[in-house]
């Protein structure tokens, strides 16, 4: 008894040992952007920019294959501070030209459709979703990055995107229109 | 040397892993889609089958032998197996980013492959020798490439084809999986178990 815990114990520790030291030996230094912008990406994983998770995208958005416009949870504002720090000597606006722009869309359940199979339930990747298994499920529209996993995986089509609805919080002046405009809609008129 | 080469032929062809003793069977269904892939996974499996296959001899004849702790075999194996794997993974990491992008995401996931475990008990059950039992699992390993290569070609024509409804997708490649472990059989006359 005291053989094998000791034996496994000091296996362990060796192992743990060789893999830490290898680890220091064998470090390769990661361009600081890579870090930099994982840091600025959402962190959920969600795939919604086709790369193998935030860090794959950082990875692919360092070396220059990947445009400052391809996280689309994270919207107009990650884009901006992304182009800030990956081409700093563009104009933002012109960095950020080809992005849609869209309105935040968050994800909605139909009721009479959802099986409660809790399937988008584990596919959520920032625990949006809420409700137990056979129950109607629904979605927390603050927590919800509109990234569309669920989307993909409910077996019902139950779920679709909806333009995320305004509170007071997120409530803002819209664009002026321009003179221009203004007229040429009162002469249509 | 005669033994040798009956062991490699023994592993690779006669005693596949995956026909015949039907070991890998997931990295032989998941990562047979595309030929790129089967050849990066069967390159990685190769790579740690054969350095798995040495350690768990050293740790069976250093450690689990004098001590008699035959009863943490496995458990012990799997320890050294994922150890040699992170390992494996940080100095191709350093030592060839060439090498280490191209195997990419099927690295760690050997750690999870049975046919690693599976060829080191059985180079502990046949009470191999240090060079036999490397011998062994890079016979296993071949066999296990070989096979993966050649059932990704079958795959990709099979993509192309009109396979009948019910039949569409993972049952017409379990079936053809099935008359490759037949046609695999043919070579048990070739070499003595």
């Amino acid at each position: 008894m005291i053989h094998a815990a000791v034996s496994m114990s000091a296996l362990g520790l060796g192992l743990g040992l060789l893999l830490g030291l290898a680890a220091r030996r064998f470090h390769v230094e990661t361009p600081p952007i890579v870090d930099e912008i994982d840091g600025i990406l959402p962190g959920t994983n969600c795939g919604a920019c086709g790369y193998p998770g935030c860090r794959g995208l950082a990875e692919a958005m360092a070396e220059g294959s990947a445009p400052v416009t391809a996280c689309p949870p994270g919207g107009r504002d990650v884009a901006l501070q992304l182009a800030a720090i990956v081409v700093p000597d563009a104009d933002p606006e012109t960095a950020l030209s080809g992005m849609a722009e869209a309105e935040p869309t968050v994800a909605f359940i139909f009721e009479d459709h959802c099986t409660g199979c809790m399937k988008c339930f584990k596919r959520c990747p920032t625990d949006a979703i809420i409700g137990a298994n056979k129950q109607i499920h629904t979605v927390v529209v603050d927590a919800c990055i509109g990234c569309d996993a669920c989307i993909e995986v409910c077996p019902t089509e139950a779920i679709v995107k909806r333009v995320k609805p305004t509170t007071l919080r997120g409530w803002y002046w819209t664009k002026p229109q321009s003179a221009f405009d203004a007229d040429s809609r009162e002469n249509a008129a | 040397m005669h033994d040798f080469f009956l062991i490699l032929l023994s592993t690779a062809l006669v005693n596949n892993v995956v026909l015949v003793k039907f070991l890998g069977l997931c990295p032989f269904m998941g990562v047979s889609r595309k030929t790129d892939a089967a050849i990066g996974m069967g390159l990685a499996t190769t790579f740690v089958l054969t350095l798995a296959a040495g350690a768990s001899w050293i740790v069976e004849t250093l450690i689990l032998v004098p001590l008699d702790l035959g009863y943490l075999r496995i458990l012990s194996l799997i320890l050294v197996i994922a150890a040699i794997v992170q390992f494996i993974e940080t100095v191709l990491r350093k030592v060839s980013p060439g090498l280490y992008r191209a195997l990419g995401i099927y690295l760690p996931l050997i750690t999870t492959n049975c046919a690693v475990l599976g060829v080191a008990l059985l180079n502990i059950q046949e009470g191999h020798g240090l060079a036999e039992s490397l011998l062994y699992g890079f016979g296993s390993a071949m066999g296990f490439t070989l096979v993966l290569v050649i059932f990704a070609g079958m795959r990709e024509r099979l993509a192309q084809l009109a396979v009948p409804a019910p039949f569409a997708g993972t049952p017409i490649a379990f079936i053809s999986a099935g008359l490759l472990s037949m046609a695999f059989m043919g070579f048990a006359g070739l070499a003595p178990n």
